[in-house]
């Protein structure tokens, strides 16, 4: 299989306008012979089925909720990018193309994200249009923050909770295109299967989770916006539902999975605190625009942080990277915060934190400024530990935030299956080695609002799609298959819960496909999974049954899933032997313990192919090309 | 951190025509800094391993913003702490021998799925009527073009932050879903950009409202007690205000 990214010719700021232009268009009164399902409602799922359905597509929208509002970029703190350079500080659109490139550690496609960083100013215009509250100034116009790996201030918020106001938009987008009759929405559905005939993605098998009935819904194409697979690890700050399924289910029908090992670990997380412990909380990045990290110098140190003394006090971040500071990008962060950790100088009941601390900033803005900006995040932070941030600093460790890797998409967003495109985090497209903050629910809006609707077309307009319907024998054979799974795992009637596997799971990859990773421990972990894997299969307990509201059924499918998915990720990340973003060999860093690249031998997208139960998966690679930034080691100091 | 003991009262009902009744569950050694859902986990996993089938519920975020969460606890729809969802709700809130009596979110536009989750998708419906700017994707102004007043967009999102969880409805006597409703009208019709359709929004929100089955506001105010994002009844009012100027004012039906 050759992988063939199908970026346009011509120069880098041309492409996307050429794309357009050179693309076959549905006629208007075509466009309603076509279906399109959508899978997922968060920002990339929503903004994609309204913007379709005003289009005059047929589309069909499933989640896996009971509202499509509930999809987990609702979760979204800080904010989103755009190059709107309001603030007159040096912005351009060149220059988030270049921040977004050496942020993700010169690991993503030029021109998907100088794409990106092109429609971000029409994201703004259309959320504003929509009715979207982002802070204003008191003059009345749009006002900015900045984020971590930037030098500029471009970031739009709303409160703590962007990510909540930007999903309400494409969500009463996507109502009034239920309204007007062209969204038809299922929630509560879950997809168990990707439906593919004559090479094409024609449809899928869900099973309703209220009466447990798996269904079958054709279509011309498949959009998965169906979000990351970070809680493989068990504890994450992904919401408890968000799963590897359907991307998992896609992949085993054809679709190339690319860099599964790149998994961003968040810098500022609440830390762990018990074995009963279901998800880890994010406290935004946002937070360090005035919160100073730091640990005690001696190691060990009991007192409390107030006992401290400054000339005692280990402000590394700022020592070791005076120009940008507190601001690093995430996975510099957190390998430092671990760096400390590891060397007995962390803080906290469990010794896994370090300290993040408001102390000057509320002397410098003072307290009523500082709780106006993080007010809710404060409060957050206070319900669920108990402690005041304005009086004593919070405690932060990392914790498995985002996932950069995905299903490999082409320039259109389709994947190696004809028919099927990916969106927002579920697929590998933006980030490359790591993502910048602010910039998730920029691409998921990207994808869904602008790359997408003017994509899908070129496939309408070249395919050949024949008239198919339900009984179409490969939708009788996934329902087969997909009933005889459920079977399976309501008969193992063993003595572990799905959970209790999950943790499992979670600590195996925690451990050795973590915030370090080496050959040894990889090597163990991908010795140790298919224990895992048989132990799942022959002691789950399952209690209920198939043809009901089953909650403890669906959560063995994900975790099942997730299993299988681990192999991939430990495979992904012991081929890749060099250091590049989030991802740190130990064998591969500078006399610094900086992340080293090794261009010459890694500038690609790993691209992992199924190849059948039991056989080790296919690596494809596509070459990685710079022809407009020059690649350099990344520097923060 | 310690550890207490608690004694569940729990709502059960296999489906929305089954019989439900409580059933009595001992909680076994509960840590205080665990989270209310937490708290559930735990028991679920020894009723799985016992045989017994868990106990149904709804939740997701975990983080107090996706609203998919909340039953009532002692009486009190999301629990006993104020301008908390029940994920957020830890346990360091109860003593030792404490009595929880779990339920679902009740009223007569919330159908009973299963145990303690509820069937919400009113909500959707009454969004579907209006609650949304009629603007397409693409062709619209520079975000800048309209300047809106800081304490006013400030006013917009103190509404739009509301969350659809539905505990207004489960607070309110006559399981009215005003709050809900005067939130988003609320949000839109303070804003430049939701001026257009405000007559048209408050009549047709409104009237689906009422043919949900949802009960009319007696300004009990139990809502905003209960209401996790702490939404103010002053939107209730200004809803009764916008209906009214669009039923006496306007043109719409």
């Amino acid at each position: 299989m050759q992988l063939d990214h199908r970026i346009p010719s011509g120069p880098l700021t041309e492409k996307w306008d050429r794309f357009r232009f050179e693309t076959k268009l549905v006629n208007p009164a075509n466009k309603r012979k076509f279906d399109i399902i959508v899978v997922g409602t968060g920002l990339a799922g929503a903004s994609a089925s309204a913007t379709l359905g005003e289009l005059g597509y047929n589309v069909k929208t499933f989640c896996i909720q009971d509202s499509p509002r509930r999809a987990h970029s609702i979760a979204a703190q800080g904010g989103i990018n755009a190059a709107k350079n309001y603030p007159n500080d040096g912005d351009s659109i060149w220059r988030l193309f270049y921040d977004t490139v050496k942020g993700g550690d010169f690991r993503a496609r030029e021109a998907n994200v100088y794409r990106l960083a092109q429609i971000s100013n029409q994201i703004i215009d259309q959320c504003v249009a929509q009715g979207v509250p982002f802070a204003r100034e008191y003059g009345g116009l749009l006002t900015n923050r900045s984020f971590g790996g930037a030098q500029v201030s471009r970031t739009f918020y709303a409160r703590g909770q962007t990510g909540q106001q930007l999903l309400l938009g494409a969500y009463s987008a996507l109502m009034r295109q239920v309204k007007a009759g062209k969204v038809t929405l299922f929630p509560r559905s879950e997809m168990m299967d990707l439906v593919v005939i004559d090479g094409q993605a024609r449809g899928i098998v869900t099973r309703n989770l209220i009466t447990g009935a798996i269904e079958s819904h054709t279509a011309h194409a498949v959009v998965l916006a169906t979000g990351g697979y970070g809680n493989a690890y068990y504890l994450s700050t992904n919401a408890m539902a968000s799963n590897v399924t359907a991307t998992w289910r896609a992949y085993k029908r054809g679709a190339c999975f690319a860099n599964p090992c790149f998994v961003q670990i968040h810098p500022t997380c609440i830390p762990v605190h018990g074995t009963y412990q279901s998800k880890l909380t994010l406290m935004s990045e946002s937070l360090r625009n005035d919160g100073r990290v730091w640990v005690p110098s001696k190691k060990g140190d009991q007192r409390r942080p107030a006992e401290i003394p400054e000339s005692e006090r280990d402000f590394y971040l700022e020592k070791k990277y005076p120009s940008f500071g507190n601001l690093v990008p995430r996975d510099v962060a957190s390998r430092n915060a671990k760096e400390q950790c590891d060397a007995g100088k962390g803080v906290g009941e469990t010794g896994l934190a370090v300290y993040l601390d408001f102390a000057d900033a509320i002397k410098r803005l003072g307290e009523e400024s500082i709780r106006r900006k993080y007010g809710n995040l404060f409060h957050m932070y206070e319900k669920i530990t108990g402690q005041d941030p304005i009086k004593e600093p919070m405690t932060i460790y990392p914790a498995v935030h985002y996932t950069m890797g995905g299903l490999w998409v082409d320039y259109h967003l389709m994947s190696t299956v004809p028919g099927l495109y990916v969106l927002g985090e579920a697929n590998f497209s933006d980030h490359g080695a790591n993502r910048l903050g602010a910039s998730a629910l920029m691409q998921g809006l990207a994808d869904g609002y602008f790359v997408l609707p003017a994509t899908i077309g070129a496939h309408f307009a070249t395919a050949t799609l024949p008239k198919i319907d339900t009984n179409h024998v490969a939708f009788t054979e996934a329902k087969k298959t997909v009933h005889e799974r459920i079977q399976t795992l309501l008969s193992i009637n063993g003595k572990r819960t799905a959970d209790d596997f999950h943790r499992e799971l979670g600590h195996l990859l925690w451990d050795h496909c973590g915030m370090a990773r080496n050959e040894a421990g990889l090597k163990k972990a991908l010795h140790n999974l298919p224990e895992l894997k048989k132990k799942f299969w022959s002691d789950l307990k399952v209690t209920g049954s198939g043809a009901e509201l089953n909650q403890t059924l669906e959560r063995a499918g994900r975790v099942a899933d997730f299993i299988e998915f681990a192999e991939i990720m430990i495979l992904d990340a012991l081929a890749r032997e060099e250091s590049c973003g989030c991802h740190f060999r130990e064998e591969s860093q500078t006399e610094e313990h900086e992340a080293k690249r090794q261009d010459d031998t890694f500038s690609h997208v790993s691209a992992w192919q199924y190849q059948g139960e039991g056989q080790t998966p296919l690596l494809h690679k596509e070459p990685l090309v710079f022809d407009n930034v020059k690649l350099s080691q990344r520097s923060y100091k | 951190m310690s550890l207490i003991n608690l004694t569940l009262r729990i709502w059960r009902q296999s489906g929305p025509e089954a019989q439900g009744a409580f059933h009595t569950y001992e909680s076994g050694p509960i840590s205080t800094s665990m989270s209310f859902l937490e708290m559930l986990d735990v028991l679920n996993e020894r009723l799985i391993l016992s045989g017994e089938e868990a106990v149904a519920f709804d939740h997701d975020c975990r983080e107090g913003i996706c609203g998919m969460c909340g039953s009532v606890v002692n009486g009190k729809p999301h629990g006993p702490e104020q301008k908390t969802t029940l994920c957020q709700l830890h346990m360091r809130h109860f003593k030792d021998g404490d009595t929880l009596v779990i339920e679902p979110f009740r009223s007569r536009a919330f159908k009973l799925v299963k145990d303690l989750i509820v069937d919400r998708s009113a909500f959707d419906a009454i969004i579907a009527e209006g609650g949304y700017v009629s603007v397409n994707t693409g062709g619209t102004p520079d975000a800048n073009t309209i300047p809106i007043p800081n304490p006013t967009a400030e006013q917009a999102l103190d509404a739009a932050e509301c969350i659809g969880c539905g505990a207004c409805v489960a607070a309110c006597p006559n399981a009215s879903a005003m709050l809900f409703v005067g939130a988003k009208v609320s949000h839109l019709s303070l804003l430049p950009q939701g001026q257009p359709e405000r007559n048209q929004r408050a009549l047709a929100m409104v009237k689906k409202m009422d043919k949900l089955g949802f009960g009319n506001c007696g300004n009990e105010k139990r809502c905003e007690k209960a209401c996790p994002k702490g939404i103010s009844i002053s939107n209730i009012a200004r809803l009764n205000r916008e209906f009214m100027k669009a039923v006496l004012f306007s043109n719409e039906k």
